[in-house]
């Protein structure tokens, strides 16, 4: 294989990557555009969505018709769990100090991560998550396989739907007001709780179809698979420029091929450090991210 | 009499608002100012800018410091500006709230103590000289305007208009030449507006201050301002002594207009 | 005044060196059994981390997530001087101290800028990229496998256990009087006000970054002494002793004790190291019932245990003025007029 096929190569599995990022790091973008908060337990949301997309994947067979109803069980069940962890944990802490919204985020990933180990059903080791038979297809001597281009249909499909949702219904409209002026939103006679409610929804909605994308990837899921992804996510929000949608996408896309560039060229584990890397790199040169605006506080 | 404060066509946008536009001011020693304006005209951004808080889109903004030379200080940190003598209260009250009353005024001395972190760490002899002259000092200030004796309560205890007076001594003991007010009356009742109003008069005289001064109250700026500069919409549309400016229809028109009407 | 405060210093001392010696006979007359000698020790180890982590999150207001990280650094710096380069093992304590926080200075140099959110996702990716990085540098870390037989405090085996604890209480008090100095001096008012309101602290003239900066790096630099002590006091270490688990444990110390109170921590952090060896039957549950403890904290008691308690601190000299007042019925009010 030449040069150009191998960069090649790492781009296709670079942006198939990178696109399970940028559906996770819109989340992240979603709730810190909303509440202003890092959801640290967004990451664990993805594996309990790939555990529930492994439940239902054994227990009904692996075939196109079932991945779609394992999408369509996992994604409602998540939101569900996003909503009620906003619900319990995030809203009576919504005017006490910001580190203790921080706490409480940090205590619930700890939580998700530590109850799915102890969970007889699902336990400390990993498992390995069903998968369609692998087929690859060659085309200019670069491969591209099933499951990548199940993710990437997946992954643009719900941008897509995502993009519709927020630019041209009524309840879009209101989530892009809240997160403009919380105050003033309110005044207009929004309602500001069910805005984030449904924020958080479908936030945890797109993590837990990420979580099946990349548990069909990667086939295997485990308690605590969501955190480096949930820690790239992060870094691909900022450096799309946090709170920005356009720019989660970007950010996941650009993450997801700088990695597999480097896991592919440098060493696998560099590559963590390299993600970790940028985002120092992004803090320094231009904390508001590539497409974010920086906004100040009121005073 | 030398400037201490001046604003050279300042101006601030916000996404595509122009909250400030070329604002021009001058304040000279000894003076006492006031802005006024209607709500949203841009006096609270205004000094947001002469503090370092916001930095403006263009302009100038020139500080006399403390040993006499003019400096830019458009593009300092707020502690920088402080430091060089120009101390502010804020509109929402923004004490220390979890913190004793006299601590919230020493926070203010931070840049004033003459000593290290490594002589408060090793307590040398010259951390507890500084500090006794601290505590006096802030006491002197509190007594002022009768806090002293509640120096070892949470500032989140005060009422409303302790907490406003507490915000004051607090820019005080910064030992600023200039002074800015944000509404240091709003929501107190006539009695204690006019009570504060002869306290600020009385702490000018004795420490020398220029004072500006964002207000609402109409009758009380009339009263002690020996100038008035009116924003509406972010623009300077009169300024000069009260009575002159009570009788420019422009500002008739946008702000004081239906203020007259209600007192008639 | 001069002398009321001298007479509170001497008492403070006298009573320290009282309760060293006092612990110590204890330990060494086996009074104190060897293995409770090892959880106080530990114990010890484990609040002077927290406490650095109390500094940086309690104090200043910004969350750190990577304070197993650090320790780390500082554990495995001084096992290295120590090993590599003969440094006796003071100075090495120091050096891993130093060296953690040349870290915490990089870290927080393009992140402290920013608002505070970004410390706590950074320190967190640190706690994770260094253990990457401890086990790739096998040449000084010895890898994923560990480093072993790092010389212990002392080569007597009978007077180990004593030893060890003795020094860790040793920099346990230093790190309290350091912090606690701080604390109550003009730069320690600025740490506060920092976390009270930013914005309002910067109008009255405080380098808010300079002193994040501050805190931050005294706090990495604190969790490095906790390293350096953990080294010797094992003897191995291992990449993943420091992991993302052990952070939480001493954000969960800080917190359950009280963030911004230093008597908090000590109690908490002592308590939880003594039931954590007692409930090592509970294993993994532990780790769902700690999350479980923070969260509920943060619904319900934000303040911790010693906000219960009015939020106040613990002092020697107060307690003993409090034990002379019992013991001679001094009214306090006719003290104040002798003065």
């Amino acid at each position: 294989m030449g040069v150009f096929q191998q960069i090649l190569q790492q781009m296709i599995n670079g942006l198939s990557l990178g696109s399970i990022y940028a559906l996770l790091a819109l989340g992240y973008t979603m709730v810190y555009g909303i509440v202003k908060l890092i959801n640290f337990a967004h990451g664990d949301i993805l594996m309990i969505g790939a555990f529930i997309g492994y439940f239902v994947l054994t227990k009904i067979g692996v075939t196109p018709g079932t991945l779609i109803i394992a999408f369509l069980i996992s994604m409602p069940l998540c939101a569900l769990l996003g909503v009620s962890m906003e619900k319990i944990c995030y809203k009576p802490l919504r005017n006490a100090p910001r580190i203790n919204a921080l706490i409480t985020a940090i205590g619930l990933s700890f939580f998700l991560e530590n109850g799915a180990r102890v969970l007889p059903a699902i336990g400390p080791n990993p498992r390995v998550f069903p998968t369609l038979p692998p087929v690859t297809h060659h085309l200019l001597g670069v491969g591209l396989s099933r499951v990548q281009i199940i993710i990437f249909a997946v992954a643009v499909g719900l941008m897509l739907i995502l993009n519709y949702i927020i630019n041209f219904t009524k309840i879009g409209k209101a989530m892009r007001a809240v997160s403009y002026d919380k105050g003033a939103s309110y005044l207009m006679g929004i309602n500001v709780d069910r805005v984030i409610s449904f924020t958080f929804a479908l936030g945890s909605a797109l993590a837990a179809a990420a979580g099946i994308l990349f548990a069909s990837a990667y086939p295997q899921v485990e308690p605590y698979m969501g955190i480096m992804p949930g820690l790239k996510a992060f870094i691909a929000a900022v450096l799309g420029g946090i709170g920005s949608i356009p720019g989660a996408m970007l950010g996941g896309f650009i993450l997801g091929v700088a990695e597999t560039l480097a896991k592919g060229f440098l060493s696998s584990q560099m590559a963590d450090a390299i993600a970790f890397g940028l985002l120092i790199i992004i803090l320094v040169v231009k904390p508001a991210g590539i497409l974010g605006k920086s906004i100040d506080e009121k005073v | 009499m030398t400037t201490l404060l001046q604003a050279e066509n300042l101006s601030i946008q916000f996404g595509g608002l122009m909250a400030v536009s070329s604002f021009n001011m001058e304040l000279k020693e000894g003076e006492l100012v006031g802005l006024i304006g209607p709500n949203g005209a841009g006096k609270t951004t205004t000094f947001n800018m002469l503090t370092g808080i916001h930095k403006p889109t263009s302009g100038r903004i020139i500080v006399r410091s403390r040993n006499g030379g003019p400096r830019n200080i458009e593009k300092l940190q707020p502690y920088q500006i402080t430091s060089l003598g120009v101390a502010r209260t804020f509109q929402n009250i923004r004490l220390f709230k979890d913190l004793t009353v006299l601590d919230n005024v020493r926070i203010a001395n931070h840049f004033n103590a003459q000593y290290k972190s490594i002589h408060a760490l090793l307590r040398l002899p010259v951390f507890y000289q500084e500090e006794k002259r601290i505590y006096e000092y802030n006491m002197e200030l509190l007594k002022l305007f009768k806090l002293e004796h509640k120096s070892d309560e949470l500032a989140k205890n005060l009422p409303y208009g302790e907490q406003r007076k507490l915000e004051i001594v607090r820019a005080l003991a910064t030992k600023p030449h200039t002074l800015l007010l944000d509404e240091p009356a709003a929501g107190m009742n006539p009695q204690e507006t006019k009570e504060l109003m002869e306290l600020i008069k009385s702490i000018k005289e004795q420490f020398n201050l220029t004072i500006l001064l964002i207000e609402h109250d109409m009758n009380l700026v009339m009263g002690i301002c020996e100038r008035i500069i009116v924003l509406d919409y972010g623009r300077v549309i009169a300024q000069g002594k009260p009575a002159e400016v009570t009788r420019d229809p422009m500002v008739i028109k946008a702000y004081l207009g239906k203020e007259m009407e209600n007192d008639a | 005044m001069q002398s009321e405060r001298q007479k509170k210093t001497i008492t403070s001392i006298i009573l320290l060196v009282l309760g060293f010696v006092f612990l110590n006979a204890l330990v060494a007359m086996r009074i104190i059994d060897e293995y409770t000698t090892q959880v106080l020790t530990i114990g010890a180890i484990n609040v002077v981390v927290a406490l650095g982590l109390n500094l940086i999150s309690g104090f200043t207001g910004q969350l750190a997530l990577g304070h197993a990280g650090f320790m780390a650094v500082g554990a495995y710096t001084t096992a290295a001087l120590v090993m590599k380069l003969g440094v006796p093992i003071f100075p090495a304590i120091f050096g891993g101290g130093l060296i953690s926080a040349l870290f915490g200075l990089l870290i927080g140099l393009p992140t402290l800028r920013l608002r505070g959110d970004y410390l706590a996702i950074v320190t967190l990716g640190f706690g994770e990229i260094i253990r990457v990085i401890m086990i790739n540098l096998t040449e000084i870390t010895g890898g994923p496998a560990g480093l072993k037989g790092i010389p212990p405090f002392t080569t007597n085996f009978y007077w180990r256990p004593v030893v060890s604890f003795a020094i860790a209480y040793l920099f346990l008090v230093l790190v309290i009087t350091l912090i606690s100095n701080l604390l109550k001096s003009s730069p320690g008012r600025a740490i506060v006000s920092i976390r009270e309101d930013e914005i309002a602290a910067n109008a009255m003239g405080i380098n808010v970054f300079y002193y994040k900066m501050f805190a931050f790096t005294l706090s990495a630099f604190i969790a490095g002494l906790g390293g350096g002590l953990y080294a010797p006091f094992f003897g191995y270490l291992s990449p993943n002793m420091f992991n993302f688990q052990k952070s939480v444990e001493f954000l969960i110390i800080v917190v359950l004790g009280g963030m911004g109170n230093l008597t908090g921590t000590v109690l908490a952090g002592f308590g939880l190291t003594y039931l954590q060896e007692f409930l090592r039957f509970l294993q993994d549950y532990r780790l769902v019932i700690y999350p479980l403890i923070l969260i509920v904290l943060m619904l319900f008691q934000p303040s911790g245990l010693m906000g219960l308690f009015g939020n106040r601190e613990f002092s020697l000299a107060g307690l003993a003025e409090q034990v002379n007042q019992l013991l001679f019925r001094k009214d306090p009010a006719e003290k104040a007029g002798e003065k």
